[in-house]
C-alpha cells in the first residue's frame, strides 16, 4: 500500500514565479488496482505521479510504501516504510526495485534497439546479460514484438513505441507501473489496446496509477478507483 | 563483485553503443587527440633515443680529448705534447687522434673524416658509413675521388661498409689510414687533430685535466662527461623548442576537447534525465560518462603512441629531422634504436587521458544531478 499524508509540493520557492503544483494531499493507493489520477492539465497529476514514484521528494508531507505489507519493499527496508526523507541513493534504489514508468512521450533513448531500450533500466543491477536478455525477449514476446527486437526505435510507429515503453517499464518486475497521460499520444484504437495491458497487468497482481485526463481513460472499467485534483489538491466532492 | 563487473559490463556496453551513434563528433575529436598525442610522444621517443644513442657512442669514446687553442680558435697540436702528459701520474695511455671534416661538392654533403686506433685495410683504402654510400651509390671495390687540399684529385679504394648499428653518428663516417689522412689535409707528421687521454682512476679526471692545463697552457683538455653534457643540453634545448611549438596545439586541443567533451548536447541532456527517470542512479550516468571520455581518450593514446613509434623507430621521424638532427645531409636511412621510457609515457597518460576524462564527467555530474522528474514535466 502506499500512502501519501499531507504531501505539498512546492516548486522555484522563495523566488517570484514560487508555485504549488501539490497541495496537502493525502491519499491511499490500494494495492493490486488500477488508480486514475484525473483532473484537467495543471491540476497536479503528474507532480503527484512523480512523487508517489520517488522521483522528486515532497516540500512537505510524508509517503510511506509498504509494498509487501511488511514495512519492506522488495528486499529493502527502512523504518515505517517512510521514503520521503531517504537520501537520493536509496530512492533511486527503490524506484528501480518498485517502480515502472510508462512516460508520456515515452521516452525511449534513439539509436538504441528495441531489445536494449527494454534491458536500460536493469544495466546498473548488475544481473547477468543473458537472464536479462531473456527476460527482456519475453516481455517483448508478450507484447508481440520479439520479431522486432533489433529494430532500432525510431524506426517504430505509434503502437509499437508504447509497447516498447511499457515492456521497458515492466523488465525489473515491479510491484507498482506509473503512467503519465500514456494515451495523450494514441489514437483510439491504440488507446483502448493500452487500456487492455493495464487490465492485463492489475490480473497478475500489479498496482497501476494512472495519471490522465483522457475520457477514455477516465471512463473505463479497468479503473477501479478515480481520484479527481484540481489545483493541486483533491476535489474530495468528486472523489469516487 | 559479480554484480558490480556485470553493471560497469552493460555500461561500457551502452557507452560504446553511444559512441557508434554519435560518430561525427567523436571522429573529429579521436582525430585531433590522436595527433596531439602522435606529435607529444614522437617529440619525446625521439629526442630520448637520440640522447641515448649519443650517451651510449660516447662510453667508448676517449676519457680527456687534448685540444690546443691557438687565440682561442682550435688548432692542430704537436704530438710531442704527448709525451709531456704521459709523464703525469695516473695517466695510462696518450694518442695522437686524427679527425675532420669534409665537403663532397659532387654529393653537396659533408662527411667526417677518421682516422681510427687500428685501421686494417691499410694505405689508399677507405671504409665508408652507410650514409656515404647510399649517398654517393657506392658499394665495396668502388672507388671514392676527393680534392686534397692542395687542389689534387685523390681516389680511395672502399674496402668496407660500416654496419649501421648506430647510424646516427657512423652514416657521415669515412675511416681511412693515417698516411691518407696526412696527405689528403697537408698535416706533417708531428701534429695531429687532437690527443686522447686515458686514465687509470675516473675520480682523477678533474685533477689530471687541471694539470694537463697547467703543463701545457695553450690547450684544453675535454672530460667526456662535459661532451655527454654538451649532447644532452643541445638535444634538451632542441626537443625543448620544439615542445614550445607543440604546446600551441595543445592548447588549441584542449580548447577543442574542452567545447566538445563539456558542451553536452540537448539530446545528451535528454538521454541522462531518461536514465535517471528510469531508475539509474547519478553514480551510474557518470560511471557511464567515464567510460565515454575512457574509450576515446585511451584510444587516441594508444593509436597516437603507436603512430609515433612507428614514426619515430620504423619510419625516419620525418617531420623531425630538420629540426632535431643538425646540419648533416645524410641521414637517407636513419633509424634510432627503439628506447621508451616509462616514466615520459606516464606523464603523458596524465596530461592527456585524465584531464579529458575529467572533462567529461563534470558537465555530466551537473546533468545528472537535477531531479528525475524534469522528464516527466518536460
Amino acid at each position: 500500500m502506499i500512502e501519501l499524508v499531507e504531501v505539498t509540493k512546492v516548486f522555484n520557492r522563495g523566488r517570484p514565479n514560487e508555485f504549488t503544483a501539490v497541495d496537502g494531499v493525502s491519499l491511499r493507493v490500494e494495492p493490486h488496482r488500477v488508480t486514475g489520477l484525473v483532473g484537467p492539465s495543471g491540476s497536479g497529476k503528474t507532480t503527484l505521479a512523480s512523487l508517489i514514484g520517488c522521483m522528486a521528494r515532497p516540500t512537505s508531507g510524508r509517503i510511506l510504501l509498504d509494498v509487501n505489507g511488511s514495512g519492506s519493499l522488495s528486499g529493502l527496508t527502512f523504518p515505517g516504510g517512510e521514503v520521503t526523507s531517504l537520501p537520493e541513493r536509496f530512492l533511486t534504489e527503490i524506484r528501480r526495485r518498485t517502480f515502472g514508468f510508462i512516460f508520456q512521450q515515452f521516452h525511449l533513448v534513439q539509436g538504441l534497439t528495441v531489445l536494449e531500450n527494454v534491458m536500460l533500466p536493469a544495466y546498473p543491477t548488475g544481473e547477468p546479460h543473458a537472464v536479462l536478455r531473456t527476460r527482456a525477449l519475453g516481455l517483448l514476446e508478450m507484447f508481440d514484438m520479439s520479431r522486432k527486437a533489433e529494430s532500432k526505435v525510431e524506426w517504430l510507429s505509434g503502437g509499437e513505441t508504447q509497447r516498447v515503453a511499457i515492456a521497458r517499464a515492466l523488465i525489473n518486475s515491479p510491484a507498482v507501473v506509473i503512467a503519465d497521460e500514456p494515451t495523450a499520444h494514441l489514437d483510439t484504437k491504440l488507446a483502448r489496446e493500452f487500456l487492455d495491458i493495464l487490465g492485463d497487468l492489475k490480473s497478475r497482481g500489479t498496482t497501476v496509477i494512472v495519471a490522465s485526463h483522457d475520457p477514455l481513460v477516465v471512463d473505463s472499467p479497468i479503473i477501479d478507483r478515480i481520484v479527481r485534483l484540481r489545483d493541486g489538491r483533491v476535489d474530495d466532492g468528486a472523489a469516487d | 563483485m559479480r554484480r558490480w563487473f556485470n553493471a560497469q559490463r552493460h555500461i561500457l556496453e551502452l557507452t560504446l553503443s553511444a559512441l557508434l551513434r554519435r560518430r561525427g563528433k567523436y571522429l573529429a575529436l579521436v582525430t585531433v587527440y590522436t595527433l596531439v598525442v602522435f606529435l607529444l610522444a614522437s617529440v619525446m621517443f625521439f629526442t630520448h633515443a637520440l640522447r641515448r644513442e649519443a650517451a651510449t657512442l660516447l662510453e667508448g669514446a676517449p676519457e680527456i680529448v687534448v685540444q690546443r687553442l691557438v687565440a682561442g680558435r682550435h688548432d692542430l697540436i704537436p704530438t710531442a705534447y704527448a709525451d709531456a702528459i704521459a709523464e703525469i701520474r695516473g695517466v695510462t695511455s696518450v694518442r695522437p687522434a686524427l679527425w675532420g671534416y669534409y665537403f663532397d661538392p659532387i654529393f653537396g654533403a659533408n662527411y667526417t673524416l677518421l682516422v681510427p686506433e687500428e685501421f686494417t685495410h691499410g694505405p689508399g683504402n677507405i671504409a665508408i658509413g652507410p650514409g656515404v654510400a647510399g649517398a654517393s651509390g657506392s658499394e665495396v671495390d668502388y672507388i671514392l675521388p676527393f680534392w686534397s687540399s692542395e687542389g689534387r684529385l685523390t681516389s680511395y679504394t672502399i674496402a668496407e661498409i660500416l654496419p649501421a648499428e648506430s647510424e646516427l653518428v657512423a652514416a657521415d663516417l669515412i675511416l681511412m689510414a693515417a698516411e691518407d689522412f696526412r696527405a689528403l689535409f697537408d698535416i706533417p707528421e708531428e701534429l695531429a687533430t687532437n690527443l686522447t687521454v686515458s686514465v687509470r682512476n675516473p675520480r682523477e679526471l678533474p685533477v689530471i685535466a687541471a694539470k694537463i692545463t697547467e703543463l701545457l697552457p695553450d690547450t684544453r683538455p675535454i672530460i667526456r662527461d662535459e661532451i655527454l653534457r654538451t649532447y644532452d643540453s643541445i638535444f634538451s634545448w632542441r626537443s625543448g623548442l620544439l615542445m614550445f611549438i607543440l604546446m600551441t596545439c595543445v592548447l588549441a586541443f584542449i580548447i577543442f576537447a574542452w567545447d566538445k567533451a563539456s558542451g553536452l548536447s540537448a539530446e545528451e541532456r535528454r538521454e541522462i534525465g531518461i536514465l535517471k527517470a528510469i531508475g539509474w542512479e547519478t553514480s551510474d550516468v557518470l560511471q557511464m560518462k567515464f567510460w565515454e571520455g575512457a574509450v576515446v581518450s585511451l584510444s587516441s593514446f594508444l593509436i597516437g603512441v603507436l603512430a609515433a613509434y612507428g614514426h619515430v623507430f620504423v619510419g625516419s621521424s620525418g617531420l623531425f629531422e630538420p629540426v632535431l638532427k643538425g646540419w648533416a645531409v645524410i641521414y637517407p636511412e636513419f633509424r634510432l634504436v627503439p628506447f621508451i621510457d616509462g616514466y615520459q609515457v606516464a606523464v603523458l597518460f596524465f596530461l592527456t587521458v585524465v584531464p579529458y576524462t575529467v572533462s567529461t564527467i563534470v558537465p555530466a555530474w551537473r546533468a545528472a544531478t537535477v531531479d528525475p522528474d524534469a522528464v516527466m514535466r518536460g
